[in-house]
């Protein structure tokens, strides 16, 4: 019990040990500042400026980045629908695995391009290993694409007036080869060497102590989990993610990859602090974040710990815990810190069944992807939080009887539209489609029967959950629904680009009205930002709104499930 | 009398009667659509109304006829209170207006025609309802004024007790900065010429009153920001009641109309819509009862986020004028012979400066002497001598600024003392302003006069600092004197020997590093420091220039009025804030009271949300909804009178308030609903 608690205590120190000197780094690499990697990587940066025909010294507006940003996202978009649905016949495919269907190679692009990686197919069977190195290439780039914007935004927030916030390129570039590239080889060859693959050969084959032949797929695993883990992208490489022992071997891979998750998110609000010099703004920020997030993990593995209650009721004890659904390796502690810490972020890695936690384990889980930036996605989950602080910016601004402003800029209208937009988004996303495809269940249940493995309030977590991984961008899934049919592919498509791109153009557009404004210096009536009080109200205003908006929808899903089996 | 207006009766009866008539009225939808909030709660009651219909036509899913009925008549009830706390807010503002009014009504003006019937310069009496701008009239003793206007001829004493509420008359004359006349006040004595400034119905006070009325009153744009977030919330919860229909059908649980529509209106910030407007007039108002007209209400919310706060050192921070304190002969002068030079020297001086010279040469026992008219001449102050004095035969007395005194004494040949500049420095250093006095060009002593700083300025200049707004104190005295004395009244900054354009600079110098500056002017050559500075405010006695460029009008002529109207514009950003929070908050009690009312009959196990242990679902969602509709009239007082201000800093009053309004609107609405449903449960 106690090494349990003791093992993820260990882990998110470690991350948090980790995570100040990260910041420190990518705050010099965005800002252009010489760093020790640059003699090694330099000459590689200039060559993918040369091939892509940009100048990385152009500085550019927020709408310059914005369509920068677009650009870079359509382009592989379309190469990689071309690749997913020829890869049956192109080369690198051993194991013969077919082409993907017009439908499924949408889902699973969009999936991939937007940072979410639901997985609507199974890595062994479904993709060939040109198809698995096109998405790795696209877990770098979607991840780059974040961190790239949340630098513009840093950028923005440091202007005093202007509206020149440095070159999108040169910030996407540098994020993949000064910061996820290199982090991806020493998790890569930390993996390795506990026993992932990295081969470019079919399945193996051993005969097993009943005498059978059995199969194992293996492949280029190794590189794909890395970047898996530390671009919050969560797109496996094998089908049950790194619940599977070649994608997670054993505790001391399970500390790496889980650290991966939140290394990055929590590097990026450190990274704000030396940009702006506002460390205690970042600190601020991770405090709140922090106390969110700890008030989803805590209960959520005192749930697991505990067991279930239905299995209380038949009078077996279970002094493992609830273990339906977990590996036997990690155990319910770190199964339930990994379920919070890939939901919070937008990683959607899965190293237990989700749909198998506890009916308030799951809600927790739900609730991180809702709110979605307690740390959040590399990049994206600093912009969801960006517009919170907005929102709380304006309410107390009122309440101190000033008109709003952050950071010496006035907070007025036209922000407040987009932001009050963004916030709304992730709601309506959300709940019109789980509304949408309840209403089809709800009058056809014979025809979608395939749909919910557990019909009931456990069915109807499972359809909340899939819209809300996908609107997060999260990807991981109540594996119970039966998602790969067009309704869901196409569906999920739609909430994953949407639920993808407004919120990164939402905060841009904000923090770039901002940039331009006139900087009003601080005087003593000026609400300070860095305070534990203006924390807590950003804590009220991400509680508040999330709870307002979801609770319905709750009660009738997990928390209706947990009363029932109490 | 300013004092016994602001503590007027938060409802007087005739208000009352005529803001319920108007309650009704704007029940209009055309008329409510501005105000998204309380027009959803209009589209919900009318939705209601088909439904109780419907059962009374036999309809059986929709719950009994009475409940339906309770619920829409509550609904109802609510955009009544909405509409009343807005009207009552507008009575009240009208009220104020009309009183002064009153004072305008038509008058008999003496119209002058350029060219008359008989002679040039013709007089007839016409109503002052005709008069247009550009037009002349004048006033003589014991006239009211029919028109605002400036005084182009003559001089007169003005009774403008009826507006400023103070009695003492006050002189206004052609020329200068005293030359604007109000209509509806009265000439006490002489004669003057007035050329008529503002066209009929567009003078300051008629313009407060349309604002005051909504018909022109537009949003300010913070309000616009604050209408765009309520937007938003009702739009989040409409998502939450329409999905909440498809889930329901899921969980094979029916909810009645009246259940979505009570669960709807209950979540959507009606607290705040329906008190918005409100909050926004009773601001003007608040300003109006401190006598400032503002010319719209953004000048109020302006006056909120001032920074910098420019003030007059004369009246604002000293009391009055300078006085006498001290007479220094130079070396080797006689005492007795100085300040008789100096008596001499301001016998013709009018100002008070001068008058206190003599004042106190009285004290000292010297009586006023007798001259001989034909040998004397006064001196008059230019503002290119800068001095004054007399000549009595060849004797030439003049008394000055040390360094036109000291111009004049080198000019002739001869020179300053460094003893007597020594003393110069001292007195100036002592916040006093030196006067220097030469005989013949010879400098023969000088004369100190000192400020007396008003009691409790300090204290606040205090809370101004607190509340993060920089005072700067403008003055034509000396740098030395100037900071002596901005050190002991404890201003921030100050500007010495300070000229029009040196106001205008600095107000630029500011907004140039992202400030915004308030001033208070009257005169002409202040108008473009007025327009130039957010908040202008000018003051009723000032020209009609000073006004125009402006966007308050001060009808007391006070200057520490820009203080008041400052906090005036925090409290109303503050309450709007505040009163947001709180009806946000109370949306967490109201989901506990009504998410298990909707699912217990089909889903028992949600029994365990029902945390008030509320007696039914029906009597939840009822008690929900009263207290969704009593909580508005609760809270209009604290719409009307506002959020207190407290200067205690940014972080602080956010924790205050936060705890009050946040909190307690977390809190609240709990006891509330389950008292309300104690009540209800009797019947339901």
């Amino acid at each position: 019990m106690n090494t349990e608690i003791i093992g993820i205590v260990t882990m998110f120190l470690l991350t948090l040990l980790l995570a100040i000197p990260l910041g420190r780094y990518m705050g010099k690499v965005y800002q252009g500042e010489k760093t020790w990697l640059d003699p090694i990587l330099g000459p590689l940066d200039k060559l993918f400026f040369k091939l892509g025909g940009a100048k990385p010294d152009r500085d550019m507006t927020w709408q310059q980045h914005l369509l920068a940003l677009l650009t870079i996202n359509l382009v592989w978009f379309l190469f990689s629908m071309a690749i997913l649905m020829t890869m049956g016949s192109l080369p690198l495919n051993p194991d013969g695995n077919p082409s993907m269907t017009a439908d499924l190679a949408f889902n699973t692009t969009i999936s991939f391009i937007s940072n979410t990686n639901l997985q609507h197919y199974s890595g062994e069977s479904g993709v060939s290993y040109l198809g698995q190195l096109v998405l790795m290439l696209f877990q770098f780039i979607s991840a780059g694409i974040g961190m790239a914007a949340c630098a513009v935004v840093f950028k923005a927030m440091k202007e005093k007036a202007g509206d020149k916030l440095g070159n999108f390129y040169n910030y996407f570039i540098k994020s993949c080869t000064r910061v996820l590239l290199p982090l991806s080889i020493v998790v890569a060859v930390l993996l390795l060497i506990n026993g992932t693959p990295m081969t470019f050969k079919g399945k193996d084959q051993f005969i097993s102590l009943q005498g059978d032949t059995v199969s194992v797929s293996r492949g280029p695993a190794a590189a794909m989990v890395a970047i898996k883990q530390l671009g919050t992208n969560g797109g496996g490489f094998f089908g049950v993610n790194s619940a599977h022992p070649l994608e997670n071997p054993n505790y001391f891979t399970n500390i790496i990859e889980n650290v991966s998750i939140i290394l990055i998110p929590i590097a990026l609000i450190f990274t704000m602090g030396f940009m702006l010099k506002k460390r205690r703004l970042a600190w601020m920020i991770f405090g709140v974040m922090t106390v969110g997030f700890l008030l989803l993990l805590v209960p959520s593995v005192y749930q697991e710990m505990k067991g279930s209650p239905a299995i209380t009721r038949l009078g077996v004890t279970q002094q493992l815990g609830s273990m339906e659904g977990k590996e036997v390796r990690f155990g319910p502690a770190a199964s339930a810190y990994w379920g919070i810490t890939t939901t919070v972020t937008s990683n959607g890695s899965v190293n237990a069944m989700h749909d198998s936690f506890t009916a308030l384990t799951g809600m927790f889980c739900m609730l991180g992807m809702m709110v979605n930036s307690f740390y959040g996605g590399v990049g994206v989950g600093f912009l969801n939080f960006y517009v919170y602080i907005i929102i709380a910016v304006f309410i107390s601004g009122l309440m101190v009887g000033r008109t709003p402003e952050f950071l010496g800029k006035k907070i007025e209208a036209k922000e407040m539209k987009i932001a009050t937009i963004i916030a709304l988004l992730h709601t309506f996303l959300i709940l019109a489609f789980t509304a949408l495809s309840s209403h089809l269940y709800a009058h056809d249940p014979k025809t979608y029967a395939g749909w919910l493995n557990n019909p009931g309030y456990h069915g109807f977590s499972e359809m909340l959950y899939e819209y809300t991984s996908s609107s997060a961008n999260n990807g991981s899934g109540f594996e119970g629904l039966g998602d790969a049919v067009p309704f869901w592919n196409i569906t999920c498509g739609i909430v994953m680009l949407l639920g993808r791109y407004l919120p990164i153009i939402g905060p841009l557009a904000i923090a770039g009205i901002l940039a331009k404004k006139k900087y009003v210096p601080e005087s003593a009536g000026t609400l300070k930002t860095d305070t534990f009080t203006f924390g807590a109200m950003v804590f009220a205003v991400i509680a508040i709104v999330v709870a307002l908006s979801f609770f319905p929808a709750l009660a009738l899903g997990p928390i209706a499930e947990y009363f029932s089996m109490k | 009398m300013s004092k016994d207006k602001r503590n007027a009766k938060l409802f007087e009866g005739s208000q009352v009667r005529d803001a319920l008539k108007q309650s009704f009225i704007k029940l209009n939808p055309r008329a409510l659509v501005h105000n998204p909030v309380m027009f959803t709660v209009e589209i919900g009651t009318a939705i209601m109304l088909v439904v109780c219909i419907w059962v009374l036509l036999g309809e059986k899913s929709q719950g009994s006829f009475a409940y339906n009925l309770i619920i829409f008549l509550i609904l109802f009830i609510t955009v009544l209170f909405g509409n009343f706390a807005e009207a009552i807010a507008e009575a009240r503002g009208k009220a104020q207006a009309d009183s002064l009014r009153k004072t305008r009504q038509d008058t008999p003006a003496k119209k002058v025609f350029a060219v008359g019937g008989i002679f040039t310069d013709e007089i007839k009496i016409v109503p002052s309802s005709q008069l247009q701008k550009g037009d002349f009239f004048i006033c003589e003793t014991g006239d009211t004024i029919p028109m605002d206007g400036e005084i182009v001829e003559g001089i007169a004493t003005i009774d403008e007790s009826a507006i400023t509420g103070e009695s003492a008359p006050v002189i206004r004359e052609s020329g200068g900065d005293k030359s604007s006349v109000t209509g509806g006040t009265k000439v006490l004595s002489d004669h003057i010429k007035v050329k008529v400034t503002t066209a009929p119905g567009e003078s300051f006070l008629d313009k407060m009153i349309a604002l005051v009325e909504g018909a022109s009153r537009q949003k300010t744009p913070n309000e616009i920001a604050l209408t765009i977030l309520l937007a938003g919330f009702t739009i989040i919860f409409i998502i939450v009641c329409v999905t909440l229909k498809p889930f329901g059908d899921y969980a094979n649980t029916p909810i009645t109309i009246a259940a979505f529509i009570s669960l709807f209106v209950c979540l959507i910030p009606t607290t705040i819509g329906g008190l918005l407007s409100a909050i926004g007039i009773a601001g003007m108002d608040r300003a109006l009862r401190a006598n400032v007209i503002t010319k719209s209400g953004k000048a109020v919310e302006t006056a909120g986020d001032i920074d910098t706060l420019l003030l007059d050192k004369t009246g604002t921070i000293t009391i009055g004028n300078r006085k006498a304190t001290n007479f220094w002969p130079g070396a080797g002068v006689d005492e007795n012979a100085f300040v008789e030079a100096c008596v001499l020297s301001s016998l013709a001086d009018e100002t008070p400066e001068g008058k206190s010279i003599i004042e106190l040469a009285e004290t000292k026992g010297f009586k006023k002497p007798v001259l001989q008219k034909d040998k004397v001449t006064f001196i008059e102050f230019t503002a290119e001598t800068r001095s004054s004095g007399v000549n009595i035969g060849d004797t030439r007395i003049r008394k000055g600024a040390y360094d036109s005194i000291r111009n004049k004494v080198e000019k002739a040949g001869n020179s300053v003392s460094p003893e007597m500049y020594d003393r110069v420095k001292v007195v100036a250093a002592n916040g006093g302003t030196p006067l220097v006095v030469s005989n013949n060009d010879v400098a023969i002593g000088v004369i100190e006069l000192q400020d007396i700083i008003k009691p409790g300025i300090h204290d606040r200049f205090d809370r101004l600092r607190k509340m993060g707004v920089k005072t700067v104190m403008v003055t034509g005295d000396n740098p030395l004197t100037a900071k002596f004395i901005a050190e002991k009244a404890g201003v921030d900054d100050f500007i010495a020997e300070a000229k029009p354009e040196d106001k205008m600079n600095y107000i630029k110098k500011e907004q140039t590093g992202g400030k915004l500056v308030a001033m208070m002017g009257d005169g002409t050559n202040d108008a473009p420091a007025l327009a130039q500075a957010d908040v202008g405010v000018a003051m009723n006695s000032g020209t009609q220039a000073a006004k125009e460029a402006g966007n308050m009008v001060d009808l007391d002529n006070d200057p520490t009025k820009l203080i008041e109207i400052v906090e005036i514009g925090k409290q109303l950003l503050m309450t709007r804030g505040t009163l947001t929070t709180f009806s946000i908050a109370n949306d967490v009690a109201k989901y506990f009271a009504i998410v298990p009312a909707l699912f217990i009959a089909s889903i028992p196990a949600l029994q365990g949300l029902n945390i008030m242990q509320l007696h039914s679902p029906q009597s939840a969602i009822l008690s929900a909804v009263i207290f969704n509709a009593i909580i508005i009239p609760l809270l209009i007082p604290l719409a009307l009178r506002g959020v207190a201000y407290k200067p205690i800093g940014a972080s602080a009053l956010l924790r205050r308030n936060l705890l009050i309004y946040g909190l307690g609107g977390v809190i609240v609405p709990f006891i509330g609903i389950k008292l309300i449903d104690m009540l209800v449960s009797i019947w339901f």
